[in-house]
């Protein structure tokens, strides 16, 4: 499965994960707070900078993953040019392209193993306690592993639904879907257990 | 255990592929994502804590970076966005959905299903969708409301496949929707 992590090598993927993270929580809340006009065109401008910086290419993803922010982009600007205050308009849209941009900028630049760490350091607490974060880890492999399985499996169901049908695949399709996906959950426990279960994994 | 599981993950699995499946019309030709509908199934299946495991889950993956929501979308993006209320309401969704299935037991599964699913999956969600709509594009809980009105014929439509498809699989896989087999 592929992440949003950027193919492209910058150097803020060699920056500890979690710092980014806080860093981004931080930035996020002083975004919120700030009112002023000059400062969201100025982090904003920061913001398309820091895209800039690695090149054309890592410019041009960081603006496609932006692109869903349109709609609300043209609704913002449409009601506050009705109500005639088009600088605050202007503060809220450059407030969430900015927002939206560097939490981005945070997912393109770190990997998906590093964030996996950041989890499981999150999650240490709960270790504390004696709860088993074993089981979240096995989970968030399982759902990595079997979203692309189960998305091949719900496409074959709507090409054999087609090949049968004039009309196009419809809700009826869910059912099959949805339970496919429970039977493979039952095979997959059956699978683990078989293995010793978790167990097994507790002394590995 | 394994069982509870790979339940979980499965579901979450399944809450993305609904999103990433491409040209399922459910009705009249309106191409409307079915994850929505994914996190009421989570509910009226695995019940109130698995269900909002399995949602919890899935956002979390969302969040560390996979494309897993409809459309192929994911980030931490996703959660400073005007949408940011529907991603944190939609675990309270599937809890509240799952809960009112395991309670309301009188009555035919597809009709406390289907009601489960419009409190949870609708009201629930929405209440936490207006306010973060509101927030981020700074407008009154009003104004908010109405930018969202268009998308609720289509969420009564999933609540009621929700209700529907529950009641097929307590026939079909009667030991496998938690919400409503013997413990």
């Amino acid at each position: 499965m592929i992440s949003l992590t950027s193919p492209i090598e910058t150097r803020a993927h060699g920056w500890p994960a979690g710092l980014k993270l806080a860093g981004l929580c931080a930035v996020t809340i002083v975004l919120f707070q700030m009112q002023s006009l000059w400062f969201h065109m100025v982090a904003f401008a920061a913001t398309l900078t820091l895209y800039a910086l690695p090149g054309q290419s890592f410019l041009r993803a960081g603006l496609r993953s932006l692109k869903v922010l349109w709609p609300f982009v043209l609704l913002v600007g449409i009601y506050h040019f009705i109500t005639r205050s088009p600088l605050d308009g202007m503060v809220i849209i450059l407030r969430m392209l900015t927002a939206v941009g560097l939490a981005n900028l945070v997912t393109m630049t770190t990997r998906l193993t590093d964030m996996i760490a950041v989890v499981r350091w999150l999650a240490t607490p709960l270790r504390g306690l004696g709860l088993r974060t074993e089981y979240l880890e096995t989970a968030i492999a399982l759902v990595i592993r079997f979203t692309p399985e189960l998305l091949a499996k719900g496409t074959h169901l709507t090409e054999a639904w087609r090949a049968r049908s004039a009309r196009r695949p419809g809700w009826r399709v869910i059912l099959p879907f949805t339970v496919l996906a429970l039977d493979d959950a039952d095979h997959i426990a059956d699978a683990l257990r078989a293995r010793g279960g978790f167990d097994a994994m507790k002394e590995s | 255990m394994e069982k509870n599981v790979t339940l979980i993950a499965l579901f979450a699995a399944l809450i993305a592929a609904l999103g990433l499946i491409p040209k399922i019309d459910l009705f009249f030709g309106v191409p409307i994502t079915a994850q929505s509908l994914g996190i009421m199934l989570c509910g009226t299946i695995l019940g109130a804590k698995r269900g909002a495991l399995a949602v919890l889950l899935f956002l979390l993956l969302v969040a560390i970076g996979l494309p897993l929501l409809a459309g192929g979308r994911g980030g931490l993006g996703l959660f400073a966005s005007p949408t940011a209320g529907f991603l944190i309401g939609f675990p309270i969704a599937a809890f509240v959905t799952g809960l009112i299935t395991e309670k309301w037991t009188a009555g035919p599964v597809w009709l406390s299903a289907g009601v489960a699913a419009v409190i949870g999956g609708i009201i629930v969600l929405y209440a936490f969708g207006i306010p973060g709509m509101a927030i981020v594009l700074d407008k009154s809980l009003i104004e908010a409301t109405g930018l969202i009105t268009a998308f609720i014929p289509g969420d009564l439509i999933k609540a009621a496949l929700a209700g529907m498809l529950t009641a097929a699989l307590v026939k079909v896989r009667p030991a496998s929707v938690l919400s409503r087999a013997q413990a």
